[in-house]
């Protein structure tokens, strides 16, 4: 390493992270009680959670080739934060088709989960996002041991399913959710090598 | 006219929100969620599904100017009509953008006067409709319809209009004339979605409906010029719009330049857009579910915000099958939904 690299502020970025993700979760809910989220809150609050868990899972895939190219290997300890995040989001996403759209009708919760395949692949992927944070903490990544890396490269397989859930879940306007799909793309290919890896 | 309701549906008066409770939605929010959690992502994309999306499209000054209408007033309804803030800013129009606040903010400088509506087809007086005809050659009057949209959601609404059936007596049909067809002004330098894929939502346009001539003669069958007292704003279909409330809201098209009565069941565009998911009837039927979405409840868009307990039950024909069940007396109504 011939020049001197800035050390990153951490502490600094974590708090931006922090800031970013609470404040406009915590604003859009005080609107929706308050039914100034426009005409229908219920759907607001869906859109804006699904869309915001997703859009922070993918900001989580740009964390660890991002500090390759920059040659900044502490960015990596961000990468958790947002990893969690994604998954905050991703409980508020089921918990407002829970409590506002079915209105704690359990069996029509249950049946559409089975019933709807966007439903379906949206459960998956919430599912292995519950397992990723779940086993997130650093005395349980410890006590897992090398099956922790197994685990957790089921991330790839999260993102694949809350693509397609929201290329589901759209009437006839795909292109945002093409859009998702190709980000996604290319944030694999960043991985390719790992991928051949597993497949030698 | 004077609907008659089962009170299943009904809700309280004092649910109703106050029209100045309610916030212009295209809320400081949406951008900062935006910027906070997809900044590096989705500059690609404006508003669409998700509406957490549309920082880059503009938003207009201008409102709409909509006039008083003359009418003879309905019986009061005993369901909480949905509030007029919500009937005029909650819409799928996808002319004017996919998102349900993309109408009212993208349609506002849209021009209905001059306005030509064409009756034409299988009918021995085939004959135009300008602008001021719409609201003086039929006697005008109030009817509190439920709207089901098939995303599961529905409102109530008091919309100003007439019969179809008056349009076609005056056309006088021939006896080869069995369905009507409808079709949406084709205008892309009006409607954005018409001009691109992306905010229009892959539509071939104009958009087109049709309806069997037993339905379209349905003194149920609405054509609107007008709701709460006005004229439509454009986000609701001005100045002429199609109200068939036992069917989901899509039959309902909007901005009609051109009704004609054919022989075969005409194209209509969500059934050319996904054959499975949207049928030429389309009926509200709570035992038939779309692919997406269950059909046998609904949610009441009236006021509340997120904690409104406003599930309710979905009706057979949305609540009027006394007035149309008999339509579809001897029809598979799973095969023809």
């Amino acid at each position: 390493m011939g020049k001197n690299r800035v050390e990153l502020p951490i502490t600094l970025i974590k708090l931006l992270i922090h800031l970013c993700c609470l404040i406009p979760l915590v604003y859009v809910y005080w609107q929706a009680f308050n039914d100034e989220l426009g005409a229908d809150p219920v759907e607001a609050v869906i859109h804006f959670t699904g869309i915001g868990a997703l859009n922070i899972f993918l900001v989580s895939l740009v964390i660890s080739p991002l500090a390759k190219k920059l040659k900044q290997g502490k960015l990596l300890h961000v990468r958790r934060l947002v990893g969690l995040y994604a998954f905050t989001y991703a409980v508020f996403h089921l918990l407002n088709f829970l409590f506002f759209e079915v209105q704690f009708d359990m069996s029509l919760f249950v049946s559409e989960i089975f019933e709807r395949p966007y439903i379906t692949v949206g459960m998956i992927a919430f599912i292995i996002l519950t397992a990723l944070a779940i086993t997130s903490p650093n005395v349980i990544k410890k006590y897992i041991g090398r099956r922790w890396q197994t685990l957790h490269n089921f991330t790839y397989l999260a993102g694949a399913a809350m693509v397609i859930h929201f290329y589901w879940s759209v009437k006839s306007e795909i292109i945002e959710p093409l859009v998702y799909i190709t980000l996604l793309a290319v944030l694999l290919t960043f991985r390719k090598d790992r991928f051949k890896r597993w497949f030698k | 006219m004077l609907i008659k309701v089962h009170s299943k549906s009904t809700l309280k008066e004092n649910e109703v929100t106050d029209e100045n409770t309610y916030i212009n939605r295209r809320s400081l929010i949406k951008k900062m969620g935006f910027l906070g959690a997809g900044s590096l992502l989705a500059s690609a994309t404006s508003s669409s599904h998700a509406g957490g999306l549309d920082f880059f499209s503009s938003k207009e000054d201008t409102v709409f100017a909509r006039k008083s209408l003359a009418f003879k007033k309905a019986q009061p309804s005993s369901e909480v009509l949905t509030p007029e803030k919500k009937v005029i800013s909650h819409n799928n129009f996808y002319e004017f953008g996919t998102s349900k606040s993309d109408p009212i903010n993208n349609a506002q400088s849209f021009k209905v006067n001059p306005w030509k509506l064409t009756v034409s087809g299988e009918v021995n007086k085939p004959f135009t409709l300008g602008y001021d005809d719409l609201f003086t050659r039929y006697p005008i009057e109030e009817r509190i319809y439920r709207l089901r949209c098939v995303e599961a959601w529905s409102m109530v609404v008091p919309w100003l209009g007439f019969s179809l059936s008056n349009i076609i007596k005056q056309a006088d049909p021939t006896s080869k004339a069995k369905y009507v067809a409808f079709e949406t002004l084709d205008d892309p330098e009006q409607m954005p979605g018409q001009r691109s894929r992306r905010v229009g939502g892959g539509i071939d346009y104009p958009y087109v409906e049709g309806l069997r001539m037993d339905e379209a003669m349905n003194p149920l069958t609405l054509m609107s010029v007008g709701l709460y007292g006005k004229t439509l704003p454009p986000q609701n279909g001005a100045p002429i719009r199609l109200v068939v409330p036992w069917k989901y809201g899509f039959k309902s098209i909007k901005s009609i330049v051109g009704i004609k009565l054919v022989e075969k069941m005409p194209p209509t565009t969500w059934n050319i857009l996904a054959a499975k998911e949207y049928g030429f009837y389309a009926n509200v039927n709570p035992a038939v579910d779309h692919p997406r979405w269950s059909q046998a409840s609904e949610r009441r868009i009236t006021s509340g915000g997120l904690f409104a307990r406003n599930r309710i039950e979905t009706l057979p024909f949305n609540g009027y099958g006394e007035e149309v069940a008999h339509l579809y007396k001897n029809m598979d109504l799973r095969k023809h939904f």
